[in-house]
């Protein structure tokens, strides 16, 4: 999307309104589903409408936000995690046992899940194996792990985590600051800068960034790290919130982060994503449940509303891009 | 490099392995406990390889469509299937009849909607199936909230017992598997499904229904996924919402340990009784070694992952 509009189209006149159109629509799309249900929330709860409503309604969306970002760098690359929830419960977990009682242990253990991380993108790239493969037998390996951390559930965050996560900041709500930032931050180095737009060809066209001379083994383990690095910052904010954990704390975010990669616009092949929209659609999934639970719709129904929503946005965007194939 | 015949012929069978491996594990467990209780193992084994067997087969097709082709709605699909099945039979023999029809028309009618999803929206299957399989779980978390409702004695009867050993449900499994080994590898339909997988493009130019075939396919895969929901529920004496949650894993595991290729177009059906029996035993000798439920995991994973990165370097090594 993004290479497109930078390369001038060699004086050829803008040939075709409906092509912009078209882009322009599929880009709103993600942002105009978020604003559509926040409306629909703040007319259904005026009460939602302040800074305690917000920080209520998206205090669990940060990390949330944190893993479809994570899983959006690994589809960059053409692969998906499926071990991203349980990644997470590790985290978590390790977070709320050794991060608390040995702190240097903690932080070693992990900075080693990130290494692991970094491994598995070149075990994934040199073997050219499967990814779905390999992370869902990651998904047993750390289930495993937060279960020896964490038989039960309990253990407890650090302080300095929690207050962390409470910080009270003035106007707006610390998880919107943070959804700002991270969507900014991940924007900005993998659309706007040299080293991303490479990141994203590995994505697109990897046999043209090969010959380019970019290494391809270094790009799948920088992409993986990166992922890694986002995946341990998930499970810590989520610890932070919830003060203890257990091993499967998070393994719904494995498929909340796919969901909000591909409704934030980011598609499974060619390196097509948008960290906005990633950030955006992680949004939309938690404010669904939300506004569920404002109508009085029973809890059995919030993933099933989720899965709807999802399908009505693929909708959305598919006849976008029908109107974009129609010759004008 | 020049391998001794043999090997060539093992090779040429890479469904073999999964088989040996599952005999290496039940000696090794066998020999652990002295010997005792190799046939009592092996029947439990075969019980429960039985539930991986059938929806690893609907899997396997749907994967040897080509690269991209999955079904994520498997597990959600066995709970749905689980519940609806035993509220049709109601705990009446007089209506089991209607049961396996109900679960066969919602399986049916699951895979029209994941290829419906698949088809119209022109969304990757990995994303189909997933937001089909948010919308089945929220069905089955409503329809199944009421109380737990036994299976009718018979179908219980069926689902748990066995002869010299052997249990029916795996003798209809192997009779299952015998019969879609032969559609995949002679009918006309299973040849199609391998041609899509090596090259669409070729298959379509060659004249095949492509769309007609991937819909079958999908349409085999949740059907399938719903026939183990309902066995699944009759077996453990009702359906339960979490009963489906490891099949997932469990369907590609076996599909991929068993030897066919996850990119699509090479598969076999024997492999996946192996490697059902594999998963299977393994873990079953993992308790018997009085691992924790973490090491097991932790284990269970090491292994798969060991095997596709062997099963890859394999692959390669073929001129395919």
């Amino acid at each position: 999307m993004n290479a497109s509009t930078s390369l001038p189209l060699k004086g050829a006149p803008v040939k075709a309104p409906g092509l912009n159109r078209a882009r322009l629509l599929r880009s709103a799309l993600p942002g105009g589903s978020l604003t559509v249900l926040l409306i629909t929330i703040f007319i259904m709860q005026p009460r939602a409408m302040s800074y305690m409503g917000m920080n209520l309604m998206l205090n669990l969306a940060v990390p949330i936000a944190l893993a479809t970002i994570a899983q959006m760098l690994i589809i960059t690359v053409n692969d998906l995690d499926l071990s991203m929830g349980s990644f997470i419960s590790f985290v978590a977990c390790v977070a709320a046992t050794l991060l608390n009682q040995h702190p240097l242990l903690g932080c070693l253990v992990l900075l080693g899940c990130i290494a692991v991380y970094a491994l598995l993108g070149a075990l994934i790239h040199l073997r050219n194996l499967p990814s779905i493969v390999v992370t869902l037998g990651m998904s047993f390996i750390w289930m495993g792990g937060a279960v020896l951390l964490l038989p039960a559930p309990g253990g407890s965050a650090p302080q300095w985590l929690q207050s962390l996560v409470r910080i009270k900041t003035p106007f707006l709500p610390f998880a919107i600051i943070v959804c700002v930032v991270l969507a900014i931050a991940v924007h900005v180095f993998l659309m706007r800068s040299t080293l991303g737009v490479v990141l994203r060809g590995a994505g697109g066209n990897p046999l043209a960034i090969a010959k380019a001379g970019w290494s391809l083994l270094r790009i799948k383990v920088t992409m993986y790290a990166l992922a890694g690095t986002f995946g341990v910052f998930s499970g810590l904010f989520l610890v932070g919130l919830t003060t203890s954990a257990d091993a499967s704390i998070a393994l719904r975010y494995t498929l909340l982060s796919i969901a909000g990669v591909i409704l934030g616009g980011g598609e499974f092949v060619g390196g097509r994503v948008s960290p906005t929209g990633a950030v955006l659609g992680a949004l939309t999934l938690v404010l669904a449940g939300s506004l569920l639970s404002f109508m009085r719709v029973s809890p059995d129904w919030q993933i099933g509303a989720q899965g709807a929503i999802l399908i009505l946005v693929l909708a959305l965007r598919t006849s976008v891009n029908r109107l974009e194939a129609r010759p004008t | 490099m020049k391998p001794v015949p043999f090997l060539t012929v093992v090779m040429g069978k890479p469904w073999l392995w999964s088989f040996l491996a599952a005999l290496l594990i039940w000696i090794a467990t066998v020999a652990f406990n002295g010997g005792q209780g190799a046939g009592s193992l092996l029947s439990g084994a075969l019980s429960f390889s039985a539930f991986f067997v059938i929806v690893g087969i609907g899997q396997m097709f749907v994967i040897t469509t080509g690269p991209g082709n999955i079904d994520l709605s498997i597990p959600a699909n066995i709970a749905l299937s689980g519940a609806i099945g035993m509220k049709l039979m109601d705990s009446q023999a007089g209506l089991i009849w209607l049961g396996v029809l109900g679960v066969m028309g919602a399986g049916v009618l699951i895979g029209c909607a994941n290829y419906a999803l698949i088809r119209l929206l022109r969304i990757p299957p990995i994303i189909a199936t997933l937001s089909a399989s948010f919308l089945l779980q929220s069905m089955a978390i409503a329809y199944g909230r009421s109380v737990r409702i036994q299976p009718p004695d018979i179908f219980y009867q069926f689902c748990t017992g066995h002869i010299l050993g052997v249990p029916y449900l795996a003798i209809s499994v192997v009779l299952l598997a015998v019969v879609m080994g032969y559609v995949l590898t002679r009918s006309v339909y299973g040849r199609w499904t391998i041609a899509i997988g090596q090259n669409a493009r070729a298959a379509e130019l060659a004249g095949g229904r492509v769309n007609l075939i991937r819909f079958a396919t999908y349409v085999l895969s949740a059907l399938f996924a719903s026939v183990c929901g309902l066995l699944l529920a009759g077996f453990s004496g009702g359906a339960s919402l979490s009963m489906g949650e490891e099949y997932l894993l469990a369907s590609i595991a076996v599909v991929v340990i068993g030897g066919s290729s996850v990119a699509g177009g090479f598969s076999n059906v024997p492999g996946i009784w192996g490697a059902a029996l594999f998963l299977y035993l393994l873990v079953s000798m993992l308790n018997t070694f009085g691992t924790s439920a973490g090491v097991r995991l932790i284990l269970t994973g090491l292994i798969i992952i060991a095997v596709i990165t062997a099963v890859s370097g394999r692959k390669s090594a073929r001129p395919a």
